[in-house]
């Protein structure tokens, strides 16, 4: 409690906020439901809550299905829960911060992205490649910032509810309140859960958990534009409680027993944070702000007869002044940082628990000539108590070769402290054991030395935007490369009984390609087509191999048609994703029993997500949708299923649909 | 460490100092300036940060208003003018040469 109190008094007497970024965001929103910048000069999609509405999207890590910027994966065979990766990289070696303040690091790793509720999201800015050096030295393949609604852009009232053929229900709760012509408040309120357990592939097992999920969220925002003073002060609170395992799992009475396999995860997280800005009074291009953040994330699980529980108290503290130099053809963002971390986390009886800290000084310059060509050269120096002092550089540049045709390249290294367990937890739901080899030392895992990854980003791009039929079309090829000098290898082609950690002895990197197509084929009828192809391979202990479940070869297709809205803003909208997956290299089975192999790639297949909205005013409508409408469903999706205490039990395979397919339907009311 | 925070607050004690004089060194202005798309803005909005002391330069292409923040120190609103009408660009006070206004793209090309 007294902690706590100390919190509270640290956070709020200062508080801060980049408002330039802010007012960015906010001109793009009214733009497309996905939009890239010929202008800007990384290499960023803005995904506005349009485009959020598109999936069944309850929350965060749904919410990218439907863009081809970022792959939705499956994290395992048994918590339901999907993971990210971008440029062939999971979500790890991305910045993922909400508001500009880093947010999905450490112990919310693996389920973070299903704690931020689809509709409390306003926008969300992807940027491939390193990205800014503002936010952290962390970022390696890109960044993902999410806005959430403002409390003064807000409507006074909105209630969506859902129901899912796989027994999920949800509901969001908005209020917002504008209290006075400075002061605004919203109130989230998300609730979900599921109910029945499912077991489609009739292994014994639910392919997706029993779940119970609490999230609150109060905000409150000040402006004044008169003095310049923004401000906000955010408060969330988190509950998340699943069950998994077998069908006959009961958690009261088979709780650290070996009568049947079960796994509950249970997490509780709490969120503060600040913000204050100020633009300078006659000096519009001029301001300073100051952000902070305390977070404390409490998960505390099982799987089977493996204990892991982990905590983490995290402060964040982030000074940016933003100016000129002689015109705003020459921009500058200067400031600090500071990280705190305290991670309580033991493994069975393994104590692993430490604490991280970190300050840093960044300088990021822009220049801009106002018309075809930008420049952004970045750089950050932090001093951190594992990783030492160190240097982070950045560059990113944008030349406008033609009209409506832009390059752009980038360059940049990140740097980052792997958190071995926390990320890679899903292997706790196996007969895996850890084994530690190489130059890493035990240490490492209890926290003395580092388990650190130090990588280089290099990124081009080419955007071609142009009439085809007189149809407005665009163009993009890009590609980027990531090779990694220091790396905490996980490496599965050893042994199908082990999780192999060392640090990296030869070669790792990913290349990735992506061409989009874009085509309006009629006014509220868009095509969106990409390839993908990636090309991820890392030096393990016995020889190259691709990084397993990586598909090399992606296609990727979506199909959005609106009607005119008709009176009283009647509407129907119409959505269809297609997504083929090519094969994929599996962790290395061989070791196992013939039953229990899986070979050496998954089947390539193919998956189909739909959704029909019908608008029957500007305040109600519901919508009704399928995934996965071609029901593929993983082949053998837990090995050993049969024998769960035994040595060939695997949960942590998946490369497919666990969960055949899937219907829901849902409502959206507002009062304006 | 020490070092570089007493820049920072070096640096925001400076700018501070600066923003108390800000008739001066802001000085704000708006004028009419003839143009027609995206290309004049462009060029018009190039021309003004070329003249040094300008610091933020934004034409408006519905309302063909420039708006400029500046220091009064280094220059002023005739000058600016003038750096426009050399690209071709009248304004109130500056006329165009008909060569500057002859070279415009066709789409740039306002009524006279």
């Amino acid at each position: 409690m007294k902690k706590s109190i100390i919190v509270l008094l640290v956070i709020f007497p200062i508080l801060l906020f980049a408002q330039e970024k802010l007012d960015e965001v906010q001109i793009k929103k009214e733009k497309k439901a996905l939009s890239k910048s010929l202008k800007s000069a990384a290499n960023t999609t803005v995904v506005s809550s349009k485009e959020l509405l598109k999936a069944a999207c309850c929350n965060l890590a749904e919410s990218f299905e439907t863009n081809p910027s970022i792959d939705v994966n499956f994290s395992d065979a048994i918590t339901g829960t999907k993971q990210i990766k971008m440029l062939g990289l999971t979500s790890p070696y991305i910045l993922i911060s909400e508001e500009n303040i880093p947010i999905i690091r450490g112990a919310s790793q693996v389920y973070g992205l299903s704690f931020t509720p689809g509709t409390w999201v306003e926008s969300i800015q992807i940027t491939k490649g390193s990205g800014s050096v503002v936010n952290g030295y962390e970022s390696i393949s890109g960044q993902i910032n999410t806005e959430l609604i403002k409390p003064k852009d807000d409507i006074p009232f909105f209630l969506n509810t859902y129901a899912g053929s796989d027994s999920r229900f949800e509901i969001n709760t908005h209020f917002n309140k504008k209290i006075n012509p400075n002061w605004a408040t919203s109130l989230f309120v998300h609730g979900n859960t599921r109910v029945r357990k499912n077991d489609m592939n009739n292994d014994g097992f639910m392919d997706n958990p029993l779940a119970k999920q609490i999230n609150l969220s109060n905000r409150w925002q000040y402006t004044n534009a008169k003095t310049g003073w923004v401000s906000f002060i955010n408060f969330k609170l988190m509950k998340d409680e699943k069950q998994t395992g077998e069908l006959r799992f009961d958690p009261k009475k088979d709780r650290n027993t070996t009568n049947a396999w079960g796994s509950e995860i249970n997490t509780n997280r709490i969120d503060l944070s600040s913000k204050i800005g100020y633009v300078f009074k006659d000096m519009p291009f001029q301001s300073i702000g100051f952000q902070n953040a305390y977070s404390n994330h409490n998960q505390q699980s099982y799987f089977g007869t493996n204990k892991y529980d982990i905590r983490q108290e995290s402060f964040y503290g982030n000074l940016i002044f933003n100016s000129i130099i002689n015109n705003t053809s020459n921009k500058f963002s200067t400031g600090l940082n500071f990280t705190y971390d305290d991670y309580t986390e033991f493994v069975n009886l393994l104590d692993v628990s430490r604490k991280d800290n970190s300050v840093g000084t960044f300088f990021e310059y822009t220049y801009d000539n106002t018309d075809d060509f930008s420049i952004i050269l970045g750089g950050r120096l932090d001093i951190h108590n594992r990783l030492g002092t160190f240097f982070t550089p950045r560059l990113h540049a944008r030349y406008n070769l033609w009209k409506a045709a832009v390059v752009k390249f980038s360059a940049g290294r990140g740097k980052r402290l792997a958190n071995i367990f926390a990320e890679n937890q899903n292997y706790f739901a196996s007969s895996r054991t850890f084994t530690f080899k190489g130059n890493l030392p035990t240490s490492t895992i209890f926290g003395k030395s580092g388990a650190e990854e130090i990588a280089w980003n290099y990124g081009l791009s080419l955007t071609q935007k142009f009439q085809l039929f007189a149809k407005n079309a665009n163009f993009t090829i890009d590609f980027y490369r990531t090779n990694f000098e220091k790396q905490a290898v996980i490496d599965l082609m050893e042994s199908a009984q082990r999780v192999v950690v060392f640090d990296l002895q030869g070669q790792s990197f990913a290349n990735s390609l992506q061409v989009d197509f874009n085509l309006e084929l009629k006014k509220h009828f868009d095509l969106r087509t990409a390839y993908k192809y990636f090309d991820v391979q890392t030096d393990f202990t016995t020889g190259r191999f691709q990084r397993p479940l990586q598909a090399k070869h992606r296609v990727f297709a979506n199909l959005e048609y609106a009607t005119h809205i008709v009176e009283k803003g009647r509407q129907w909208k119409f959505d269809f994703t297609y997504n083929w997956l090519g094969k994929q290299q599996l962790p290395n089975t061989a070791n196992n029993p013939t039953a229990d192999q899986l070979g050496d790639f998954a089947p390539s297949f193919s998956t189909i997500n739909s959704q029909i909205t019908r608008t029957f005013s500007s305040v109600f409508e519901m919508y009704v949708g399928g995934e996965n409408m071609t029901n593929y469903q993983q082949q053998k999706a837990i090995l050993g299923a049969s024998n769960p205490f035994g040595p060939t039990f695997d949960t942590s395979i998946a490369y497919a649909p666990i969960f055949g397919q899937m219907y829901y339907f849902g409502l959206r009311y507002k009062v304006k | 460490m020490k070092k570089f925070i007493f820049i920072v607050l070096f640096l925001f004690a400076n700018i501070q100092v600066q923003a108390q004089e800000v008739k001066n060194k802001n000085a704000k202005y708006a004028t009419s300036i003839k143009g027609n798309c995206d290309m004049c803005q462009k060029r018009i909005q190039k021309a003004a940060l070329t003249v040094s002391g300008v610091k933020q330069a934004i034409w408006n292409i519905e309302t063909k208003e420039l708006s400029l923040i500046f220091n009064e120190n280094k220059t002023s609103p005739l000058a600016v003018k003038t750096a426009i009408a050399k690209v071709g660009h009248d304004s109130d006070d500056v006329k165009a040469t008909d060569e500057a206004y002859n070279k415009l793209h066709g789409c740039c090309k306002y009524e006279r």
